[in-house]
């Protein structure tokens, strides 16, 4: 039996040459993704924002609109109530409550008195407002962090081009994933940011793979035009990119579909993060080396003629 | 580079041998081994709450009343010492910002503030004008800091422990917080009705001469304060009581609930200090009102009608079994030294965490299934090698989990999935790369050879790119997370043994076996 290729052996795709495309996409993507972040906002979930949070049994299908009724006149705020992957399986989510960190407990208090005794609690979390904005300035703190070192990393191991060209293929990814859950309107919490950041690791390591590629075929063919050198390598990675990015793919849909609706946010994702990531690695940050005019290193003897003349 | 010397083949195979070793005691009955040892085998790996069920709450101390407190009493001691040369001043309202002191006669200041200077070591004069302001160093306000942390930890352990659950976990995280972890605590309520109180109780006595509605209009006797009552069933709102402690909640030896009159209450015991004292005062107080006082509202203020001599007594209230339960527990461990406040609580039921479990398990599996034949599919012979290298990878991810006791949670099992796709990655580098080099007309182990010598470099360029994000997540992260981020950081750590080791091996033996003369891939 032959083995299958996904992607044919003489693949020649000239990937820059649609490069202009591929930017004005990414663009739209990012620009809109940003846009969106801060007009309609992330939905931020109690991790962030503070707030309570009840997953709740119920014996037999929820009744969705007598616990609206009933939690609704508590006067606690907005609740919202929503079936949670199973009909008797409900999630109920209170804003935070004005006050400090006892208003919080008190309000956690009435809900589970409202409830009574016919539904099992499964799940309860409380996060005071200190607890919330900590968090968040960790998150944030996180994502720069670790961009900052993967790009330290990569200009150790590169040229700067590669770096800022890697760097900027990631911010996209980040950018656009965080678009994704703008449009979508799916909770952001403290598992999908871990989520968000292990795209970044992910897209930074498909990218690697590229450029590592480039790097060797830069001493190989020392006289091949840049674009050209760019296309070849990519297309000898092709392979290997979808390779990956499939294998990781059939992983994670598993996990999407029978992992439970607790990590339903954080898989999607990484599914969604993993697709943009294996498209910015292949169109995004390779192309973006013929803009950053991405030179062969000129042996220092000949520049020191250069610099004598 | 395909040549395996004997002692590294042996390697290779002991790695995995101890994996397999490390990792077997998770696919028995626990309790299977026994599990003293720390480098032994026999450990299985630590579920997180979420997995497994349970509470988990940040607590923060109010280090601020801490404060007050002691700059209270600072400023009384170097009041009294003024007082002694005659030097006229005024109290201001203790703050967690110093003891602050009005001296009323210009005169008097600078002997009082030499007399405020060396009241207690360890601490720094201030204040301008009239005003002495005495406040902890560095190093006495650390020492104070961490005395009340370290008392705190202690009652919230003996607390938890009444509760009767095995192996909570209390620990402090930072400068003033408490991290309190209870697995497999069915309701989350009753920790925090424990925790959430200070539980400082104190015995008062009811003011004889006004009610507290006449103080209200008319005015305090001096050393009297008013407190609401806990409950208003018996139609009193609020007591004028005396300031002065006749005896303290620390003077109690035991607290059990009981019942009187067919009414929860709960009885308490005095130590012979405390004895002593209740009995005197109970004795010279005939007929006024005792106050019992927990956390600044008065449980009850029963009349005394009789000395009370051997030192114990009951309290009674509106309580309820439970409550008189509660009660009970919390002088049993004692009074918190300052407030606690409950910052975060997460909690999952046994329930919630037996189904993530299992959906994670058979979403694992599948994961593992689909990637294992797709890669059958992709590389034939050399598909099966790496499946194998994956499969033990999954092993050495179990078996580096169960030595370090690191807590697995459901994030962590997504975590795993994820390394299941990823852990390929390396032998789809190395493969396409033999693929090429076949394709460029080299030899079979020529090619092979390259491939994993050009793959490599690659391989680590890209495991160590995505283990910055693993480790910038475990530092940051909490809880879930930093299980996520542990299940990622090892899994990549293992697959770049068994991706590239493990499978050269298997490589080079059926290579040197079979002496292969097309290389189907």
């Amino acid at each position: 039996m032959k083995p299958l290729h996904l992607i044919p052996d003489d693949v020649n795709v000239p990937f820059l040459k649609f490069r202009k495309i591929f930017y004005i996409v990414s663009l739209v993507m990012v620009l809109a993704s940003v846009g969106m972040f801060f007009t309609k906002g992330l939905n931020f979930g109690i991790d962030f924002r503070g707030g309570i949070l009840v997953e709740i049994k119920t014996n037999g299908p929820a009744d969705i609109n007598a616990l609206r009724d009933n939690l609704g006149s508590l006067g606690l705020g907005d609740v919202s109530i929503q079936e949670f992957g199973e009909p008797d399986d409900v999630l109920i989510q209170l804003q935070r409550q004005d006050g400090e960190e006892e208003a919080q407990m008190a309000a956690l208090a009435a809900v589970t008195k409202a409830l009574g005794d016919d539904v099992t609690i499964r799940r309860s979390e409380l996060v005071g407002p200190k607890v919330g904005s900590e968090l968040k300035e960790a998150g944030v703190y996180s994502v720069v962090i670790s961009l900052f070192l993967i790009m330290v990393y990569i200009w150790i191991r590169f040229e700067w081009q590669f770096a800022v060209a890697s760097v900027a293929a990631l911010l996209h990814d980040v950018l656009i994933t965080i678009g994704f859950f703008v449009i979508t309107g799916v909770q952001f919490d403290l598992a999908t940011l871990a989520a968000v950041l292990t795209v970044a690791g992910y897209s930074i390591n498909d990218t690697v793979v590229v450029f590592d590629r480039i790097r060797e075929y830069l001493r190989k063919f020392r006289k091949m035009e840049i674009p050209d050198l760019l296309d070849l390598s990519i297309n000898s990675t092709l392979s290997r990119t979808t390779m990956t990015s499939f294998t990781t793919l059939l992983a994670l849909i598993a996990l999407f579909v029978f992992g439970g609706e607790a990590i339903r946010g954080f898989t999607m994702a990484l599914i969604f993060g993993i697709v943009i990531g294996t498209y910015s690695s292949i169109c995004v940050a390779s192309p973006l080396l013929v803009v950053l005019r991405l030179k062969r290193k000129i042996p220092e003897a000949e520049e020191g003629q250069e610099a004598n003349a | 580079m395909l040549y395996f010397t004997k002692w590294k083949a042996a390697l290779v195979l002991l790695v995995c041998a101890l994996g397999v070793i490390y990792a077997a005691p998770n696919f028995l009955p626990s309790g299977t081994f026994p599990t003293e040892s720390s480098y032994l085998p026999g450990k299985q790996i630590n579920l997180g709450l979420d997995l497994r069920g349970g509470s988990h709450m940040l607590l923060e101390v109010d280090t601020d009343s801490v404060l007050r407190e002691r700059y209270d009493a600072l400023a009384d001691a170097i009041r009294t010492e003024l007082r002694q040369e005659q030097i006229r001043n005024r109290p201001r309202e203790a703050t967690e910002n110093g003891a602050e002191i009005t001296i009323l006669r210009p005169e008097d200041v600078e002997k009082a503030r030499e007399i405020a200077r060396t009241a207690e070591p360890n601490t720094e004069l201030s204040g301008e004008g009239n005003n002495i302001v005495v406040t902890y160093n560095e190093v006495a306000y650390r020492e104070l800091i961490d005395r009340a942390i370290a008392q705190s930890l202690e009652v919230v352990r003996r607390r938890v422990d009444e509760l009767g659950t095995t192996e909570p976990s209390i620990q402090r995280q930072g400068e003033n917080r408490i991290v309190v972890q209870v697995p497999g605590l069915d309701d989350p309520s009753r920790l925090r009705a424990i925790l959430g109180r200070t539980a400082k109780m104190n015995f008062h006595l009811v003011n004889n001469e006004k009610t507290a509605a006449d103080a209200r209009a008319t005015g305090l006797p001096p050393g009297t304060m008013i407190l609401p009552s806990a409950d208003e069933g018996d139609g009193i709102r609020e007591y004028l009581i005396d300031r002065r402690i006749v005896v303290s909640g620390d003077n109690l030896v035991d607290s059990q609930p009981t019942f009187s009159d067919g009414r929860p209450v709960v009885s308490f015991r005095f130590d012979a200090a405390g004895g002593a004292r209740f009995g005197d005062i109970t004795s010279k107080n005939s007929g006024r009102g005792l106050a019992i006082v927990l956390d600044g509202e008065v449980i009850s203020a029963p009349r005394i009608n009789e000395p009370i001599l051997g030192g114990n007594g009951i309290i009674t209230g509106q309580f309820s079994v439970q409550e008189a339960n509660d009660l009970s527990l919390l002088l049993r461990a004692g009074a918190l030294p300052a407030p606690m406040q409950i910052l975060e609580e997460r909690s999952v039921g046994p329930g919630l965490g037996q189904d993530s479990v299992e959906a994670g398990e058979f979403a694992a599996v599948l994961g593992l299934v689909f990637v294992i034949a797709f890669m059958v599919i992709s590389y034939g012979r050399f598909g099966i090698y790496a499946d194998i290298a994956l499969m033990m990878n999954l092993i050495l991810v179990l078996a580096v989990m169960s030595v370090l006791q690191a807590t697995l949670t459901l994030p962590g099992i997504a975590g795993i999935v994820l390394t299941v796709g990823m852990a390929v990655d390396a032998n789809v580098l190395i493969f396409e790369r033999i693929r090429e080099e076949r394709r460029n007309g080299r030899s079979i182990i020529n090619s092979i050879d390259a491939g994993y010598r050009s793959a490599m470099s690659t391989i680590l360029d890209a495991n160590i790119t995505t283990l910055i994000a693993a480790l910038v997540l475990f530092s940051f992260g909490s809880g879930p997370i930093k299980g996520f981020a542990v299940t990622l950081a090892i899994g990549i750590i293992t697959s770049m043994f068994s991706a590239i080791w493990l499978t050269r091996l298997l490589i080079a033996t059926w290579v040197k076996r079979s002496r292969p003369t097309e290389l189907v891939i």
